[in-house]
């Protein structure tokens, strides 16, 4: 996609040029629990080591996530953020850095706002991806169309109940692919049993656009298995996690997970 | 690409991991639904353990009363398991054991749709999980009890609004968690594609016999059908085989709760906007930034913030007709239903009832309209009683 003219400022690839080319990619709700504790924290994982955050826009009803991040949404809400809300915590991330960023949110925020307006939006603020959990590769194209005309990456997901589905959805992928690692919704899990290799190399038999492996990875070990069968790790619950417990003072404690996080990666 | 439009709504948004099951399952379904053999078995589940066809029952009290149109009451309460759930059910249930799941998953608002699932799953030998809102087991504490007597195991759920759209997100989540021998037997016309053709088709049976009855009784379609509408399941089947019936009005009757310029309401036609949510594309109540409404009825059945594709759709084409009816209305007319025609039908259904009492009179007296009770109101007497302000214990 770099040779995509459209495509030509999206930050994406970079997260996947550091180090050894595996990325540590971060999540955490908009406005949890307010939108400048969501802007120190981004830049505070950065500093840590982060090389893509993913921006959660709450939703009242996000049927992919765990207890974790259902909560978060909900803080979210009632402290009053908004889709605006979020773009104005991308805003001022970006008076001061140039992270590669994702939104993560759920169709329905993202077609009220509008397509073309959400968009155009992200363009100008320069988000560089959105990850839809409730958008499969048949309903992509009504998203797509208008994202990629403004340069937004609509980043796909693969799951382990994919099967045949993994190169017809990796073929087309823009930015890098979301593997989902187990079955069910986001939350922090002691063990993971797919066979995530086979489904990275069956990717890997079709494109070159990085994949990382999501959902359930909490410990430095296994953030450092994740990234040895792949581009690199996601992590959303622990993360959270960490922001319910400590509020408003969660800068250290993020920066130190971050970091042991991201060195874990550094050694696969 | 995107399969199971209805103009532009429907479709399947949902996660990854579900859609190959949602392809099986469509698969499964097309290939069943040509079986002989299937389809004698669900033909034999409905005549001999549910309790089809349903009567037609004239309500002449109502008709003089009301001094308008012939009033035809199409029987859904008399089902087994007492509402029309029980068809979408029977046919699932027996499509999922077709397909070698040995485990049933289902959300449920006023209980009617657990208590059914449990119902097939108990008759089928499977296991049963039904996810219900808190607030949901708390007002209908009796069907929780009615379900788990069947074996069914309940959850009450306790994210969000804990109502009927939490259900539902809960049974999605664990959906998504266990595929490979569960099968979410969706309660609706609502959800991603296959789910609102499946249950459609399964609860056309209502309308199918409708239409024998009717004819067999007048000689002629009904000037209108009239049903309650929460997700639409019961009005999907009663208007379905109408359809293509060009001078039937097809009326479905929403839940406008205390008024629907008021915030509790969920009217979704009246106060909705097109959205995304649950699988399909459809009309939501929903916020400015497209957050789902918290909604309110005083049916637990009816309280639900999105509406059926396909509903959506006959509704953009000008086919049916929705209408907002309210607590008060919708109360009246369950009061006047018992004392008249002697019936306790669901309080979802009473909708559908206080609806028929404004437009009867518009009526001719050569011209019949077919109410769908929807289902039987025990459940719903102490709830009744409350709103009154008679203290009884449920």
């Amino acid at each position: 996609m770099q040779t995509d003219n459209k495509f030509k400022n999206n930050k994406i690839h970079k997260a996947f040029m550091n180090h050894n080319g595996k990325a540590f990619i971060a999540f955490l709700t908009a406005g949890d629990p307010d939108a400048d504790s969501t802007v120190k924290y981004v830049l505070e994982m950065e500093r840590a080591g982060a090389d893509l955050v993913e921006i959660g826009i709450p939703f009242s009803d996000p049927t992919a996530e765990g207890v974790v991040i259902q909560d978060a949404n909900i803080r979210a809400l009632k402290g009053g953020m908004t889709t605006d809300g979020a773009f104005e915590i991308v805003r001022r991330i970006r008076e001061v850095s140039q992270i590669p960023l994702c939104f993560m949110t759920y169709c329905n925020p993202v077609f009220h706002y509008g397509y073309d307006r959400f968009f155009t939006r992200c363009e100008e603020l320069g988000v560089d991806g959105i990850i839809i959990p409730d958008l499969p590769y048949e309903e992509k194209a009504e998203m797509e169309e208008p994202a990629s005309a403004h340069g937004v990456a609509v980043i796909s997901m693969i799951a382990p109940t994919s099967e045949a589905r993994i190169q017809t959805t990796a073929k087309e992928a823009k930015g890098f692919i979301y593997v989902v690692s187990s079955m069910g919704v986001t939350g922090v899990r002691s063990e993971i049993k797919t066979d995530l290799k086979s489904i990275v190399e069956s990717i890997r038999e079709v494109t070159d656009v990085p994949c990382a492996i999501g959902f359930g990875i909490s410990t430095p070990e296994q953030a450092k298995k994740m990234a040895e069968i792949s581009d690199g790790s996601i992590v959303g619950s622990a993360i959270v996690k960490i922001i319910a417990a400590k509020g408003a003072n969660a800068a250290e404690d993020l920066y130190n997970y971050v970091k042991s996080m991201k060195d874990a990666i550094k050694e696969a | 690409m995107s399969k199971g439009r209805y103009g532009i709504h429907g479709g399947q948004y949902i996660s990854e991991t579900l859609m190959n099951e949602l392809i099986r399952l469509e698969e499964a379904y097309e290939h069943y639904k040509k079986d002989p053999e299937f389809n004698a078995e669900l033909q034999k589940l409905f005549n001999e353990y549910a309790g089809r066809p349903s009567l037609l029952y004239y309500a002449d009290k109502m008709t003089k009363d009301l001094g308008g149109a012939k009033i035809y009451l199409k029987r859904e309460d008399l089902n087994h398991t007492g509402s029309h759930k029980i068809n979408n059910v029977l046919g699932q249930a027996l499509l999922a054991k077709k397909m070698g799941k040995t485990r049933l998953i289902a959300e449920t608002g006023a209980g009617q749709h657990g208590v059914a699932t449990a119902t097939a799953a108990a008759l089928l030998g499977m296991e049963c999980e039904i996810f219900m809102g808190k607030e949901d087991t708390d007002r209908q504490a009796l069907n929780v009890y009615r379900m788990e007597l069947l074996g069914a195991k309940v959850h009450p759920v306790t994210s969000g609004t804990m109502t009927l759209k939490d259900a539902v997100n809960e049974t999605m989540r664990e959906w998504t968690n266990r595929v490979n021998d569960t099968h979410y037997c969706l309660g609706s016309v609502m959800g991603p594609h296959p789910f609102p053709m499946i249950v459609r088709d399964f609860q056309s049976v209502i309308s199918k016999e409708m239409k024998e009855q009717i004819l067999k009784a007048e000689g002629k379609l009904p000037a209108a059908v009239i049903a309650c509408v929460g997700g639409g399941s019961n009005a999907m089947g009663a208007f379905y085989n109408f359809i293509e019936d060009k001078e039937v009005k097809l009326i479905g009757c929403e839940a406008a709760g205390k008024g629907v310029d008021t915030a509790l309401t969920a009217a979704t036609i009246a106060t909705g906007s097109l959205g995304i949510f649950h699988g399909m594309k459809s009309y939501f109540c929903q916020d400015e930034y497209g957050q789902i409404a918290p909604v309110y009825s005083i049916s637990a059945g009816l309280d639900y913030p999105g509406i059926g594709p396909e509903h959506a759709y006959l509704h953009d084409i000008g086919r049916a007709q929705y209408v907002p009816v309210t607590d008060d209305e919708a109360v009246d007319a369950f009061e006047y239903l018992a004392r008249t025609e002697g019936i306790i039908c669901a309080i979802e259904s009473a909708h559908a009832v206080a609806h028929a009492l404004k437009i009867a009179k518009d009526f001719g007296k050569d011209e019949s309209i077919i109410i769908n009770i929807s289902g039987r109101g025990d459940k719903d007497v102490a709830a009744i009683a409350r709103y009154r302000g008679v203290d009884i214990h449920d």
